[in-house]
């Protein structure tokens, strides 16, 4: 359990964030956290409530309300991710959403600079572990792999081991002098993202890094629905539920999907930002009350 | 069995026949990737550790490990001696494999002994045990010179560290989990 002093850091935190958002011009927004229908990921497990599942992300409505003429949104909600337990990992977790009508991965990296430095700026009592200010290091996935492994990304997907040099030899070096943006990922691991129009065999996704910490994950959206459908198809045959009268399309969200033209979005997670800034180095440490916590 | 979910540290499994504890777990899964589980394992027969990472596909089976109520009999050069509180069945356990806990080892002591596959492999002993001081330095009273402790040996051979007042005779209380001086014994 959280002692008064950290209670009081973490209102200031979310209460930052907020601030940071509204002065940027975004509107708050929320949306439903359960869902009848989740979207396919072969690598996220969803809790099931009643009929229908906790959401593991908002991206879905959150994407439905661009289409509605919302140009800057944002959310703080509580997503769930069942079997996902560690230091690093809670089966339930606040995460921060942000979306941008007309705009790119770019423009969210720019948002990710200027939060942190508001946030490092505007309230006291946070720890840093790299500064905000000055230069962030922005490394491709395959300058990554080719640094630190000696081996191309693409290699390393087709031998599958992939995610297992990713955490263990690539990451602990990443936001070490300053955040670290890890971007240009291979296209089959980004299903919802804009290939990159100069390299189409990359997506346009990116995500953060501070003190070897995976902070946040954002993409220029995917916006033509026939891609989409086909992406979908893709993981759902991945995931080997195809064609078995399991995988439905979430058909509302791929109508809405064709009135965006170009849009961008970003998924934080806030307990491990927290962790970070409240010098703890684990998440059970940083939330109100850890799972080891809860009456059983 | 068990699956990579079930994966904690304190979890004992069994890989290429033999027993295992895991004695850290780190979970990790990159955005948007596979679940890995990140085991450092000492093997719980020869002490050999090493560090695996697992997906969440791989499957372990469980050692069949055992605890038995023992009693410590004697020891014949290697060998130590135990016999079953219940069934009064005998059987030993080397020096090798007893390791530090050798030194405190009294006869008649009631224990813990573990069973691999209905081999022995270990114990577990009692928490505290009460031991005399054999070699010691004297005390010179009032000396403030030194440090807060001074090096002594017990009637096992065992070394550690006391405070400057234990002299030899003194029976005294080792915590056998980490081998530590805890109090004087009076008689």
């Amino acid at each position: 359990m959280l002692d008064q002093k950290r209670l009081h850091l973490r209102a200031a935190f979310f209460q930052a964030i907020r601030i940071f958002f509204q002065n940027q011009g975004f509107l708050e927004v929320d949306t439903p956290i359960r869902q009848p229908l989740v979207i396919p990921e072969q690598n996220i497990v969803h809790v099931p409530s009643g009929t229908h599942f906790l959401q593991s992300s908002p991206e879905l409505y959150m994407k439905r309300l661009l289409a509605s003429g919302c140009d800057k949104i944002f959310q703080i909600c509580r997503c769930f991710r069942y079997g996902e337990r560690g230091r690093l990992h809670l089966e339930e977790f606040v995460m921060l959403e942000w979306y941008r009508l007309d705009a790119d991965y770019g423009d969210l990296m720019s948002d990710c600079e200027k939060l942190f430095q508001f946030i490092e700026e505007e309230s006291v009592g946070f720890e840093f572990p790299v500064s905000p200010h000055g230069a962030w290091e922005h490394i491709t996935v395959e300058q990554a792999f080719q640094k630190y492994c000696s081996v191309s990304a693409t290699q390393a997907l087709q031998e599958d081991r992939f995610d297992l040099l990713l955490v263990e030899n690539i990451e602990p070096y990443l936001g070490q002098n300053s955040p670290t943006f890890l971007y240009d990922y291979p296209l089959q691991l980004a299903s919802l993202a804009r290939p990159k129009a100069s390299h189409p065999e990359v997506a346009e996704r990116f995500e953060l890094y501070m003190a070897g910490i995976e902070l946040a994950n954002g993409f220029s959206e995917l916006t033509d629905s026939v891609q989409q459908r086909d992406r979908f198809e893709d993981e759902y045959t991945q995931m080997g539920v195809w064609g078995k009268g399991q995988g439905r399309m979430p058909e509302f969200f791929l109508r809405d999907l064709d009135k965006i033209d170009t849009a961008a979005g970003i998924a934080m997670g806030l307990d491990r930002l927290f962790m970070l800034l409240s010098g703890q180095d684990t998440l059970n440490a940083a939330v109100t009350f850890s799972p080891d916590e809860l009456d059983m | 069995m068990f699956a990579a979910s079930d994966l904690r540290k304190g979890l004992k499994i069994q890989i290429d026949g033999q027993p295992y504890v895991i004695t850290n777990f780190e979970f990790s899964k990159p955005g948007k990737g596979q679940s890995l589980y990140r085991c450092k394992m000492r093997n719980m027969i020869t002490g050999n550790q090493f560090t695996q990472t697992y997906r969440s596909n791989e499957k372990f089976e469980k050692p069949a490990l055992e605890e038995r109520k023992m009693e410590y009999l004697y020891n014949q050069d290697d060998e130590y001696h135990f016999m079953d509180t219940e069934s009064y069945e005998q059987t030993f356990i080397t020096k090798e494999q007893l390791g530090d806990n050798v030194y405190f080892l009294q006869d008649n002591m009631n224990l813990d002994v573990l069973f691999f596959d209905d081999r022995p492999i270990g114990v577990t002993l009692p928490i505290f045990v009460n031991l005399v001081v054999t070699v010691a330095e004297p005390w010179a009273k009032g000396d403030t010179s030194g440090s807060d402790t001074k090096p002594v040996k017990v009637e096992t051979g065992y070394g550690l560290q006391v405070p400057p007042f234990v002299v030899e005779g003194d029976k005294i209380q080792i915590d056998t989990r980490t081998g530590a001086y805890v109090t004087r014994v009076k008689e």
